[in-house]
């Protein structure tokens, strides 16, 4: 694997093209397009303040930067790079901001969650979302781009609106059976949206998208509740990961649950599923990852290389200092049965670093990778090819391949 | 026994030095028996002369002697007086008497021996069962305490156990009682918590509402987007008003994109279900194909019945499921229905099966239906065998079939003839030997006759000659009658008579 010469980077925020021909990252105040491939600057474009969030259009030709501080989005063309936009929230201010999938509209989150502004670059129309949501996912767009469904809050209950995005006229509106919604996800195949409540109360709910009620799941009442939530690919499964270090899946034809995947701290030489009798036909669908297979434990192992002190020289030369504090890690298999390091959280703070956390299906419906517990991975991504991971941590990533066995 | 008490003998009076040589001392349990056979002892003798001449002095012999006399009548002696009135004594009966009274007196002795001894036994026996019977009573005894003990113990026992049984009830319900008072507490302090929330989100929704209303206001003064050009819509067509029409329209894509979202769904179920069907179907076939033919035994023929209409039934509706959509909810469980019944006969089957192979290999040769592997294979050989010999017996056989119906008319017509002359040699061989057969007879049959007519011819002469001769003799006899003396004549007349009676008998 080769390495590039590092770049210059402020706030984490470099980003491919979704055509995968450029990236924009950003400094301080400066956004830089190169290339791909040469990494050659391929445009130089000068924001009003710091940025603080980049996003590239969906069709590749716009890049959108937005200031918090200022309140003001800047919208560059790499068709025509002298094209400019402008917009200012002014004393409203700016909390978030996102392209619509189509690539012509912004939607800037003004402060306080007041409202949401559908900035037209085509037309000169504005348009407001009232009340929205003040919540980790609260706009979610269907992966066609037709629709959009907004979480809102009026006297203190929760509403969904769904907007169609040609036209972003209102389609439906409708209340949800939520205490405090904590976030909505839709279905890849774009017709059912799943919401779940705030961690106090687990349930899901299940829309379709004419705002029917399809299903509602709730697994306990009183210990917390949901911590992430993940939709398979083939819109088949619902992963539910919650702050019990249990992940449940639900099946799209019945939305009950048909298993149970457990993460215990100690690692036994064979994971066993329980599995609901009822719903054992949709069971076959889900492959080789749930099953009773062997489990094999990575463990990485950091090693520093030890120095004979007598070899110590002074001034240490460039080569000894760098290998004396650079450690190699690798990845043993550890004998099962395994017990992992449990850091039992702190009871009485908010939020605890335990359960699931993050949930990632692999592209071909075989795989689910989930974080439990306070591991300091920030990202799960699987490769749209199904065999490969990647997990990024604050200094670290790690591609993890898989191998998988030759299907008859 | 009872004559010993009515003798009433002057008992001596208690002299300590008298010593009775036959007494015993009984120390424990003295019966009136006994001391009436102590008594009766005879004495020892240094008492013997003065005991002796205590009854008998010289004044009274004569009332003695009668005295002894009337006595020993009635013991049934015969008296000891010479004469019936006399004074005499019989002294021969006398010493009789003596002597009897003696035997009578050492046979007493005997028994009174023999008696002691059993007292004896039945003494020490009776001591042995008492001690026995003492000590059975301790034990008894003690047993009981020990019982009373016990149950005294598992009383307390079971009161205690009684008591925290009890503890433990009471302590669950104290449990159960806490557990629901937190969860009181909990949902008092949930709904608690729900309208102090409420009451600060409405808050904080008038204060976001003013807000709002001073952020619009000021908003009109500033322009808020700046562009360059407004860009080309994405997919190049124009904005369009916002109408009804195109609100119907919105809702018209919308339920379109759902219904052909449960259209691909209801698709993929089907696909499912007809091949899931077919897995079914095709097991079925398999677990009928599998099973093993019922037998006709008499106690198993309704379930046989039922069993083989079933999979008559089965099979039938088979055909019709194949004409019908596979949709019905009665067919999807007559099939489910029928699967399930197979499975379990299967099961059943193969428990059978199970048992009998662990049964055969539990070293049980004695069972009839259990073969030796070896037995099998020697078997299974055999029938190989004469499978391969009837075989080739069939192929002989066909070939030979075969030639005689695929020959040519020619070959055929020779082979015919060939075996037409072999029968016609035969016959004609035969023939011959009957007709020489045939000579032969009619050569012995001629000779036969011959014989036979020269025989009677023979008698016939013969038949003559004795007529002739009978009359010649007759004739002589008549003339030699006259001399009667002659008795020689006779003698030859007579066995002359005699052999020709004889010939002709």
């Amino acid at each position: 694997m080769n390495f590039s010469e590092p770049f210059k980077l402020s706030g984490l925020l470099g980003r491919f093209s979704p055509d995968g021909k450029c990236l924009a990252s950003c400094v301080q105040h400066r956004l830089l397009v190169r290339d791909a491939s040469s990494l050659q600057i391929l445009h130089l474009y000068t924001c009003v303040d710091q940025i603080q969030y980049l996003e590239w259009s969906s069709d590749s030709l716009f890049i959108l930067c937005a200031m918090y501080k200022r309140g003001v989005v800047q919208v560059w063309s790499l068709e025509q790079p002298d094209w400019h936009c402008k917009i200012d929230e002014g004393s409203a201010g700016l909390v978030a901001s996102c392209w619509s999938p189509d690539g012509r509209h912004i939607l800037n989150t003004t402060e306080f969650h007041l409202r949401i502004t559908v900035w037209s670059l085509c037309t000169k129309s504005v348009s407001y979302i009232k009340y929205p949501k003040a919540c980790q996912q609260g706009v979610a767009f269907t992966k066609d781009g037709r629709y959009m469904a907004v979480a809102e809050r009026r006297d203190c209950k929760d509403f969904i609106s769904i907007f169609v995005c040609r036209s972003w006229q209102l389609l439906r509106h409708f209340d949800t059976e939520t205490q405090d919604l904590f976030g909505i996800e839709w279905a890849p195949n774009g017709c059912v949206l799943a919401v779940w409540d705030t961690c106090l109360e687990y349930k899901v709910l299940l829309y379709s998208l004419d705002g029917r009620l399809l299903s509602s799941y709730r697994a306990y009442e009183w210990p917390l509740g949901i911590k992430s939530i993940a939709w398979s690919p083939s819109s088949q499964f619902l992963a539910i990961g919650s702050f019990d270090e249990k992940v449940r899946i639900l099946n799209h034809v019945t939305w009950k649950k048909i298993t149970e995947l457990e993460h215990p701290a100690t690692i036994a030489s064979k994971q066993t599923v329980s599995v609901d009798p009822k719903s054992m036909e949709t069971l076959a669908e889900l492959g080789n990852g749930v099953s009773d297979a062997p489990v094999i434990v990575y463990k990485e192992v950091e090693k520093s290389p030890t120095v004979g002190t007598e070899r110590l020289s002074f001034p240490p030369t460039r080569e000894l200092a760098s290998s004396l504090f650079s450690t190699q890690s690798k990845y043993d298999i550890s004998q099962v049965p395994v017990s992992l390091q449990y850091i039992k959280p702190v009871a009485d703070r908010a939020n605890p670093k335990v359960g699931v956390g993050m949930l990632a299906f692999s592209a071909d419906n075989c795989f689910l990778a989930t974080k439990n517990g306070d591991f300091q991975i920030t990202s799960l991504s699987w490769h749209s090819s199904g065999d490969s991971m990647l997990l990024l941590s604050k200094d670290n990533f790690c591609v993890c391949y898989l191998e998988r066995e030759e299907v008859k | 026994m009872g004559d010993w008490k009515t003798i009433t003998v002057p008992v001596l009076s208690s002299d300590s030095q008298t010593t009775f040589p036959y007494t015993s001392e009984r120390k424990r349990s003295p019966t009136s028996m006994s001391s009436q056979v102590l008594r009766l002892s005879l004495p020892s003798s240094k008492n013997m002369h003065s005991f002796f001449s205590a009854f008998c002095t010289e004044e009274n012999i004569e009332q003695s002697i009668s005295y002894i006399d009337r006595e020993l009548t009635t013991l049934g002696f015969p008296s000891i007086y010479a004469e019936s009135k006399g004074k005499e004594l019989n002294l021969v009966s006398m010493v009789n008497c003596m002597n009897e009274l003696l035997v009578l007196q050492h046979k007493n002795l005997r028994a009174q021996e023999e008696i002691e001894i059993q007292h004896l036994k039945l003494g020490s026996d009776m001591d042995h069962l008492q001690n026995c019977y003492a000590k059975l009573k301790e034990q008894l005894e003690l047993s009981k305490r020990e019982i009373v003990g016990l149950q005294e113990k598992d009383r307390q026992l079971q009161s205690k156990n009684r008591n925290l049984h009890q503890l433990l009830k009471n302590e669950k319900d104290e449990v159960s009682c806490f557990v629901q008072k937190l969860q009181n507490v909990i949902s008092s302090r949930a709904t608690q918590y729900n309208h102090d929330m409420k009451r600060k989100e409405r808050e904080y929704n008038k204060l976001k509402e003013r807000l709002h209303q001073l952020v619009m206001n000021k908003k009109d003064k500033k322009l808020a987007m700046e562009v360059l050009n407004y860009v080309g819509r994405a997919d190049g067509k124009r904005g369009a008003w916002r109408t009804d029409k195109t609100e119907a329209r919105n809702e018209e894509e919308m339920y379109k994109i759902l219904l052909s979202d449960y259209e691909q769904r209801q698709k993929q179920l089907l696909l499912e279900n007809t091949e899931l069907k077919k897995v079914l179907q095709q097991m079925k076939k398999d677990i009928i194909s599998l099973l093993p033919p019922q037998k006709q035994k008499p106690k198993e023929r309704p379930e046989d019945g039922l069993v083989l209409s079933d999979q008559e039934e089965d099979i039938g509706e088979l055909n019709k499921e194949n004409m019908w959509e596979l949709s019905c909810e009665t067919v999807r469980e007559q099939l489910t229905n029928s699967i399930r019944k197979q499975w379990r006969m299967l099961k059943n089957h193969v428990e059978k099966l199970d048992n009998q192979v662990s049964r055969g290999h539990s070293g049980a040769l004695n069972e009839k239906d259990v073969i030796s592997r070896e037995d099998h294979e020697l078997e299974t050989e055999k029938l190989e065998l004469e499978i391969q010999q009837c075989k080739e017996m069939i192929r002989t056989q066909q070939q030979l079939l075969q030639q005689q119906l695929t020959c040519d008319d020619d070959t055929t017509l020779l082979l015919q003839d060939c075996y037409l002359l072999e029968e016609r040699e035969r016959l004609q061989e035969e023939w011959r030997l009957f007709r020489e057969q045939k000579k032969n007879f009619e050569k012995e049959r001629k000779s036969f006759t011959e014989a036979a007519i020269r025989l009677g011819l023979e008698r016939k002469a013969f038949e003559e000659d004795r007529g002739a001769w009978l009359k010649h003799q007759f004739l002589s006899m008549t003339a030699d009658c006259k001399s009667e003396n002659m008795t020689t004549p006779s003698a030859f007349l007579r066995s002359k008579y005699l052999v020709l009676t004889q010939t002709f008998v």
